[in-house]
C-alpha cells in the first residue's frame, strides 16, 4: 500500500511549516520517513543541500543529531521503567557531553527543564508516570532544547493534552523556533491549531498534498475542493457553521 | 417555559479504583433541561464528565456507586431504583445513552434490522415485524440515512456509518433525553459534521424531547446545543447559553477554557491563547476551598478554606466563585475575552463578596 | 514494584494457587529432614502393600503387658474372617440353596450374615456341585463356625518329650499397647511394586519433577525470548529465519520431537536433568512465538522510536526498552512452561521413556512403575493416585497462579 505517494515540498530554517490531513492521509508514515524510522522506496530527501545517507548506524547517529521528534502520545514517549533524569542525561551523551562533570550535567539539565517552566530538582528521581501529560510533553520540549537540532518533527504534540494545557506547549514550541531558530514541521488533524501556529500549512490527502501557501492564503481562501471541504467541516465560533454544506 | 424532561438535585457518586481506592467523580451536580432544550457539558479529561453521563442514566454496577441526590425524569425520581427495574424502564424509553466507542458495540453477526427489533421487543413492543421494519426505514429516511443500511451487517458500514445508526437504533423509541458521551470524537471531522447534523434533526423533529451533550470540544458544544455548563473536578462551576458561555464567561477556569479555543477563522491567529498552569485537583481527596484554587491566578487566601455555592446572576446563569460577577469582570479588564495566565496587578486586595 | 506485587496478592486465584504451590514447596523441603530415610529402600518384600500400620506379629505375641479392655471383638472378628469374596460365594448359596431372598440378606452387616448362615446353611444340599466348590464351601463354613465360637488362641511350646506345653493363652479381649512394641512401621500411602514407602518416594519425587519441571521451563523461556526478542525486533531476514524454524517445531507435534530425542539419546545417559534439557530444547517454540508478537506490538512505541533517535544500540534498546515491558508476561510464560515441563517428563516416563534411573524417582516413573506391575488392574489405588493427585496439584495451582498475574497484568481482563 502506498502511504505517501509522489510528495514534494521544502522547508527552510525558522519555518513552522504544518502538515495538516485527516487520519489515514499519511502524515504520520511522512513525518516517520523524515525521520529515518521507515525506509523510502523511491525518491530522494535532500538535507541541506545534499541527499540524506543514513546507510550506517554512525551515518544515522549524525543524522539524528539534527532531525528529532515530538510525538503524540507523553505516556508512551517514556520508558517507564526509566527516571525522567535518563531522557535527559541520554541527550547530553548525544551532544557529546559524556564525559562532562556531573555539576555540568546537572547544570545543562536544569537550564533545560526551567526553559520549559519545570524544576529539575523537582524531576529528578521520578518516574514518567508521577508526571501529568502536560509536564511530560514539556520534559520533551526540554529534551529539544538540550539537543537543538536543526529540524524539529512535532507529530500531533497537543492532541492528546487538555485544551488549558495546549497553550503552554504551544508557546514553548514558539519559544524554541525563536531561541534556536529551528524548523518545525508541525503534524496535525486539526486546522485550526495549524492555523494558529504555522508559517506555512501544507494540506494532505491520500498521500499527496493538494494544497500549500501561506495559513491565510490556505486556510481562509482555500481554492482546492477537498481543503474547502475539510475547513468546512470544522466547526466555527465567529461564522455560522454550515451543517448542510456537504 | 417548557415541562421540565430532567432535572438533577445535588447528584453524588463515585467510583472504586482496583485498588479500592474511592474517586468521588460526581460530587454534587444540579442541572434542569427542558422539553425541546439541550445541554453541553465541557471539561478537561478526568474532570467526571463520562462519570456523569453513566450516574445521569441511574444504572449503577460497580466500580460506580450512588452516594446521594435525585434525578427526576419527567416527574419519576429514578435515583436509587434497582437496576433491573431501570434496565427494563428507564434506558431507551426514558433515556438513551450514546459513548464514544458505541459503533464497536454492534454484533458483527447480526443486520442492523435484528437489532432495531431487538431493542423494540426488549422493551415489550407488540408490533410486527413488518411494522417495525416500515417505522424503521421511515425513521432513517428522516435522519438521512438510507434504509438499506437496515439489510447489513456493522463490518459493511464506515465508522461515521455505524455511529449514526447506533444512534437512530437507540432514539428508535424516541427518549425523553439523549445522553451523548463524545459520540463524534473518534471519528473525522467530516463524519462528525454528520452524526453532529444527526443530533440537530432528532432534536427538531421532536425524536427525543432534551439532549446533553458532553464533550472537551468547545467550538462543537457551541454549534450543538442551547445551553453549556462548565465542569471541573467533580462540579459545575459556571453554566448559561452557549453564546454567553463562549463570549462571556466569568468563572476564571470557564474563561480559561474559553480562551484556549482554536478555531481556522480569520482574527483567530493574533490573539493570544490562555494557558492554565497546573494540573486538577486528585479526585480521590478533594480540597477542602473552592477546587479551582490552586490553578487560579486570582485566588486569595479565603478561596483556599472556604468552598464557594452555586450562584444565580442576571437571569438563568449560575457560577460558582467566591467573586462577585462585577469583580471578576473588573479582573478581565483587556475585553478581548482571551487573556493570558498571568496574575493582573492589584488582584490580591479583591476581596471575596461573601 | 511494591505496588505490583501488592495488586498481586490482591487476587485471589493468585493466591489460592501460591498456596498449594507453597505447601507442596514446603512438603519437599522439610519431609525429608523430619524423616530421614532413603525414600528408594526396597523395605517391604513384596508387592504394594496397603497403607497402615505395620506392627511385628512376633512382638505383639510376645508382648508381657498385656492389657484387658471391654470391646466386643466380635464384629471386627467377622470382619476380618469373612472377606469380601466369602461373603459374596456365602449370599450366592443363601439365595440359590438356602431359599433366602435377596433383599434379607445383607452382605455388610458380616455378624448378621454369619448367623443367619450358621442357622441355614447344611453341607446335603451342596450335592450337585463341582467337588472343588463343595470344599471350599466347607472351608468357609469351618471358617464361620471358628469365628463364631471365640474361644482364645493358645501358644504352645513342643517339649523334649515332643508333647505340646501351653506357655500362653490369648483371650478376645486381650490388647496390646503399640507403644510398648518395639518394630512398627507406618505407610501412610503403602508401599508400592518394589516395596518401598510410596509417600517418602512421592515426596522425593514431587522434588525432582520440580527441578525438572524448573530447569525445563527455565531453558525453554531462555530460548523462547530470545529468539522471540530478535526476530520480533529485527524483522526482515531474521525474523523470517526464526520463525521458519518456530513453524517446523509447532507443525510437528512438539511430543513426537521429543520421544525422537529421547529414545536417540538412549538409555544410558538419560538422566533426569538430561531429560528436563531435552524438554527444555524442544518446548520453547510458543514462548517464541508469543514473545515475538508482544515485541512487534511494542517496536513501534513511540519511546522505543525515540530511544533508536537516541542512538541507542539495537541491544540496549531490546533489553532496556523492550523487555521490562513483556517481563511480566514472560514470567507468566515460564510458570506455564514449568507447569508444562512437569507434565511432559510424565508424559515421557510413562510410556518408559523418562529420567532411566533407579537412584531417583520422578513422579512419571512412579507411574510408570506403577503401571508395570499393574497397580490399577489390582486395585492398588496408593501406588498411582497420590502421584496423579500430585501431578494435577501442581499443574493447578501454576495454572491458578497464571491466570491471577494475567487479570492483574492483562489491561483487557481487568474488571
Amino acid at each position: 500500500m502506498t502511504a505517501v505517494d509522489h510528495v514534494d515540498f521544502d522547508f527552510n530554517e525558522g519555518e513552522i511549516v504544518s502538515i495538516v490531513g485527516e487520519s489515514g492521509s499519511g502524515k504520520t508514515t511522512l513525518s516517520k520517513m523524515l525521520l529515518g524510522l521507515i525506509s523510502v522506496t523511491d525518491g530522494q530527501l535532500y538535507f541541506q543541500g545534499k541527499p540524506r545517507d543514513i546507510s550506517s548506524r554512525r551515518k544515522k547517529q549524525e543524522y539524528w543529531k539534527n532531525i528529532q521528534p515530538i510525538f503524540q502520545d507523553p505516556f508512551a514517549s517514556y520508558n517507564i521503567f526509566h527516571k525522567i533524569d535518563s531522557v535527559l542525561l541520554d541527550c547530553l551523551n548525544m551532544r557529546g557531553f559524556r564525559s562532562a562533570s556531573n555539576a555540568q550535567k546537572v547544570d545543562m539539565m536544569t537550564e533545560a527543564c526551567s526553559f520549559v517552566n519545570l524544576k529539575y530538582a523537582e524531576l529528578t528521581n521520578k518516574y514518567p508516570f508521577e508526571l501529568s501529560g502536560g509536564q511530560m510533553q514539556r520534559l520533551m520540549i526540554a529534551r529539544i532544547f538540550l539537543l537543538k537540532p536543526k529540524i524539529l518533527m512535532a507529530d500531533e504534540p497537543t492532541s492528546m493534552i487538555d485544551a488549558c494545557s495546549r497553550a503552554t506547549i504551544l508557546d514553548m514550541l514558539l519559544k524554541l523556533r525563536d531561541e534556536t531558530k529551528m524548523t518545525v514541521i508541525f503534524i496535525t488533524h486539526d486546522i485550526g491549531l495549524a492555523y494558529y501556529i504555522s508559517d506555512k500549512v501544507y494540506i494532505m490527502e491520500h498521500g499527496k498534498f493538494v494544497e500549500s501557501g501561506k495559513p491565510d492564503d490556505v486556510i481562509l481562501r482555500p481554492t482546492q475542493d477537498y481543503t474547502k471541504r475539510l475547513i468546512s467541516d470544522v466547526p466555527k465560533i465567529y461564522e455560522p457553521w454550515d451543517l448542510d454544506a456537504i | 417555559m417548557g415541562k421540565v424532561m430532567l432535572e438533577v438535585k445535588n447528584l453524588k457518586t463515585k467510583y472504586v479504583t482496583r485498588f479500592h481506592e474511592d474517586v468521588f467523580a460526581v460530587d454534587g451536580v444540579s442541572l434542569k433541561i427542558e422539553e425541546g432544550r439541550s445541554l453541553g457539558i465541557a471539561g478537561e479529561s478526568g474532570c467526571g464528565k463520562s462519570t456523569l453521563a453513566l450516574s445521569l442514566m441511574g444504572y449503577y454496577f460497580a466500580p460506580l456507586h450512588y452516594l446521594s441526590g435525585d434525578i427526576i425524569v419527567d416527574g419519576v425520581n429514578i435515583a436509587g431504583m434497582k437496576p433491573d427495574e431501570v434496565r427494563r424502564k428507564v434506558l431507551g424509553q426514558e433515556i438513551a445513552y450514546i459513548p464514544q466507542a458505541a459503533m464497536n458495540a454492534l454484533n458483527p453477526t447480526m443486520k442492523i434490522n435484528d437489532f432495531v427489533n431487538d431493542v423494540m421487543y426488549a422493551h415489550g413492543s407488540k408490533m410486527k415485524k413488518s411494522e417495525i421494519r416500515e417505522m424503521a426505514e421511515a425513521r432513517f429516511n428522516e435522519l438521512g440515512l438510507p434504509p438499506e443500511v437496515l439489510d447489513k451487517h456493522a463490518v459493511e458500514l464506515s465508522g461515521g456509518m455505524k455511529q449514526r445508526t447506533v444512534i437512530a437504533i437507540s432514539t428508535i423509541l424516541s427518549p425523553k433525553v439523549l445522553i451523548a458521551d463524545e459520540p463524534s470524537s473518534a471519528l473525522d471531522v467530516s463524519s462528525q459534521k454528520l452524526v453532529i447534523r444527526m443530533m440537530r434533526q432528532l432534536m427538531q423533529k421532536g425524536y427525543i424531547k432534551s439532549m446533553i451533550f458532553i464533550t472537551h470540544e468547545l467550538p462543537l458544544l457551541y454549534n450543538v446545543t442551547d445551553d453549556i455548563a462548565v465542569m471541573y473536578a467533580g462540579q459545575f462551576v459556571e453554566q448559561g447559553t452557549a453564546n454567553e458561555m463562549v463570549f462571556d464567561p466569568v468563572h476564571p477556569y470557564a474563561k480559561g477554557l474559553m480562551g484556549s479555543i482554536l478555531v481556522p477563522e480569520a482574527g483567530t491567529r493574533e490573539v493570544k491563547l490562555t494557558a492554565i498552569p497546573g494540573t486538577p485537583p486528585n479526585l480521590k481527596h478533594p480540597p477542602e476551598g473552592c477546587r479551582f484554587a490552586d490553578r487560579c491566578p486570582y485566588a486569595v487566601p479565603t478561596c483556599r478554606s472556604l468552598a464557594p455555592e452555586m450562584k444565580t446572576f442576571s437571569g438563568n446563569r449560575e457560577y460558582r466563585c467566591l467573586f462577585s460577577v462585577k469583580k471578576l469582570r473588573e479582573v478581565y479588564s483587556d475585553g478581548t475575552g482571551r487573556r493570558s495566565g498571568e496574575k493582573p496587578a492589584g488582584i490580591d486586595e479583591l476581596i471575596a463578596d461573601q | 514494584m511494591k505496588n505490583t506485587l501488592k495488586q498481586v496478592f490482591h487476587s485471589g486465584k493468585f493466591i489460592f494457587g501460591f498456596v498449594i504451590f507453597v505447601f507442596i514447596l514446603l512438603m519437599c523441603i522439610f519431609y525429608p529432614i523430619f524423616v530421614a530415610k532413603d525414600p528408594l529402600k526396597m523395605i517391604g518384600s513384596g508387592n504394594f502393600f496397603p497403607p497402615g500400620t505395620y506392627v511385628s506379629q512376633q512382638e505383639v505375641v510376645d508382648s508381657n503387658s498385656i492389657y484387658k479392655l471391654n470391646i466386643d471383638t466380635s464384629a471386627s472378628r467377622f470382619q476380618m474372617a469373612l472377606s469380601v469374596e466369602n461373603r459374596a460365594a456365602m449370599q450366592e448359596w443363601l439365595i440359590k440353596y438356602g431359599g433366602i431372598a435377596e433383599e434379607d440378606i445383607d452382605v455388610t452387616d458380616a455378624e448378621g450374615l454369619a448367623k443367619l448362615w450358621i442357622s441355614n446353611y447344611s453341607a446335603e444340599k451342596n450335592g450337585k456341585m463341582t467337588s472343588a466348590k463343595r470344599k471350599a464351601y466347607k472351608r468357609l463354613d469351618e471358617a464361620v463356625q471358628k469365628a463364631m465360637k471365640d474361644s482364645p488362641l493358645y501358644l504352645a511350646e513342643e517339649g523334649e518329650d515332643g508333647s505340646l506345653q501351653q506357655i500362653k493363652k490369648i483371650g478376645g479381649s486381650d490388647f496390646v499397647n503399640t507403644k510398648t512394641l518395639g518394630s512398627t512401621e507406618t505407610f501412610l500411602l503403602g508401599t508400592d511394586n518394589f516395596g518401598r514407602d510410596v509417600l517418602t518416594e512421592l515426596v522425593a519425587a514431587t522434588k525432582t519433577s520440580l527441578r525438572i519441571g524448573l530447569i525445563a521451563g527455565l531453558i525453554a523461556t531462555a530460548i523462547g525470548l530470545l529468539l522471540g526478542l530478535l526476530a520480533g525486533y529485527m524483522g526482515g531476514t531474521p525474523d523470517n529465519l526464526i520463525m521458519f524454524v518456530t513453524n517446523l517445531f509447532t507443525v510437528i507435534p512438539s511430543f513426537i520431537i521429543l520421544i525422537l530425542i529421547s529414545y536417540s539419546v538412549g538409555d544410558a545417559a538419560r538422566g533426569a536433568m538430561t531429560v528436563a534439557v531435552i524438554i527444555g530444547i524442544t518446548a520453547w517454540p510458543w514462548t517464541c512465538r508469543s514473545v515475538r508478537s508482544q515485541v512487534i506490538s511494542l517496536r513501534n512505541r513511540d519511546h522505543v522510536n525515540l530511544s533508536k533517535l537516541s542512538g541507542h544500540s539495537m541491544m540496549r534498546i531490546i533489553f532496556s526498552d523492550i523487555l521490562p515491558y513483556i517481563m511480566s508476561y514472560v514470567v507468566m510464560a515460564m510458570i506455564l512452561q514449568i507447569s508444562s515441563g512437569i507434565l511432559a517428563e510424565a508424559q515421557l516416563s510413562i510410556i518408559g521413556l523418562g529420567p532411566s534411573t533407579s537412584t531417583t524417582a520422578t513422579l512419571g516413573l512412579m507411574m510408570n512403575w506403577a503401571m508395570t506391575y499393574s497397580a490399577h488392574l489390582n486395585g492398588s489405588w496408593w501406588a498411582f493416585f497420590p502421584v496423579v493427585l500430585v501431578i494435577a496439584l501442581i499443574s493447578f495451582s501454576l495454572n491458578l497462579m497464571n491466570t491471577g498475574l494475567d487479570q492483574v497484568f492483562n489491561p483487557t481482563l481487568r474488571d
